[in-house]
């Protein structure tokens, strides 16, 4: 029997997996902190924008919510096949395409910064 | 010793005679500390004699007697009837055909079990005078927790990904598979990953976890599906980015 080629999406799925886990609630803070009118200066905007333009953090930035929209690709195709939607290759191009145009755009406004 | 009497519901099936399965009510007295067995075994002797379910060894050692219980996977042995309440629904195990009664056809995962080869493929063949092969407690320990399968099914009673797709070799041949893949003694893993490593291997499992929550030996499958997953993508890579690092 031939050995699957998942192991493409899954390993992108494992990676993003364990980076969301760690670092989606550190985001989720950091996003909610300015919401609720605290800006502690290390965070204020200059400070952001600088560590987004500098390459060393684009690069992270990209990393991470590449990762990220991988793993949220795969997990939304596996779910929707618990779910009972067997339409797995339709819902394979739909939920990749999303997350390959998403990584797109985060490539493109990170070098817009 | 206390005594209750259990109202049990066990589903019938003989496919020679009816045409579809149903359920019979028994009331059994049973003693306080019985199993689910204990009960079934009271009716095939002193109430019903046509009731047939497997079993054998009445202490979580063979495997034989898993069936549905209050429609969770369980080892009728394993099951006290002390931890249920009312009627208990006994029925054969899930995603498998019912041979007659509580017996349940396995054929399906025997061959699956043979196709992973669950036996140690050594590089060479050796005499028997060249003396045993050593493994230290460390490389024992790599694999022993995923020995203790006792092939009793319960897992691919709850796996749900076998019950949507029958064609999954499902968790505990997999996990065996792992056993053997990861024993310093076997040199056989690259012939079980062209089963493993397959869309109907491994590549199945969205780690629902239920394998592991109904194991009654503690083997934890779901664990080990995942590291197959993380050896099997470590392969692709190397098979596809670094062609000529053949392992």
């Amino acid at each position: 029997m031939a050995k699957s080629n998942k192991p493409i999406v899954w390993g992108l799925f494992a990676a993003g997996g364990t980076v969301t886990a760690f670092l989606t609630p550190v985001l989720l803070l950091l996003t909610l902190l300015p919401a609720f009118g605290v800006m502690p200066g290390l965070l204020s905007y200059d400070n952001l924008r600088g560590f987004a333009g500098h390459w060393f953090g684009r690069l992270l930035v990209f990393g991470i919510l590449f990762l990220m929209l991988w793993h949220a690709a795969h997990r939304l195709r596996v779910t929707l096949h618990d779910f009972g939607v067997r339409a797995d290759g339709l819902v394979a191009v739909a939920v990749y395409l999303a997350a390959a145009a998403g990584t797109v755009a985060t490539g493109y406004f990170l070098l817009r910064i | 010793m206390s005594e209750r009497i259990v109202e049990l519901e066990v589903l019938r099936f003989n496919p020679e005679t009816d045409s579809e399965p149903r359920f019979q009510r028994y009331s059994v007295p049973c003693m306080n500390e019985w199993v689910v067995l204990d009960a079934l075994n009271h009716v095939k002797e002193s109430i019903d004699p046509t009731l047939s379910y497997r079993w054998s060894c009445h202490m979580a050692v063979c495997g034989s007697c898993g069936m549905m219980i209050n429609g969770e996977p369980k080892l009728a042995c394993k099951a006290f009837l002390r931890e249920y309440e009312g009627v208990i629904r006994v029925e054969p195990l899930a995603h498998f055909p019912i041979q007659r009664d509580l017996v349940t056809v396995i054929d399906d995962f025997v061959t699956k079990l043979k196709r992973v080869k669950p036996y140690l493929i050594p590089k060479e063949d050796q005499p028997v005078e060249a003396g045993e092969f050593w493994q230290s407690p460390a490389e024992l320990k790599r694999y022993k927790q995923y020995t203790l399968c006792i092939n009793c099914m319960l897992c691919y009673a709850a796996c749900p990904e076998y019950g949507l797709v029958p064609k999954f070799i499902g968790p505990a041949a997999i996990t065996l598979a792992h056993r053997y893949n990861e024993d310093s003694r076997d040199s056989g893993r690259e012939e079980r990953q062209q089963e493993i490593a397959s869309n109907e291997g491994v590549w199945e499992c969205s780690f629902v976890g239920a394998c592991s929550e109904v194991c009654p030996e503690h083997v934890d499958p779901a664990g080990a599906l995942q590291q197959v997953k993380i050896k099997s993508t470590v392969d692709w890579y190397q098979e596809h980015l670094l062609p000529g690092s053949k392992k």
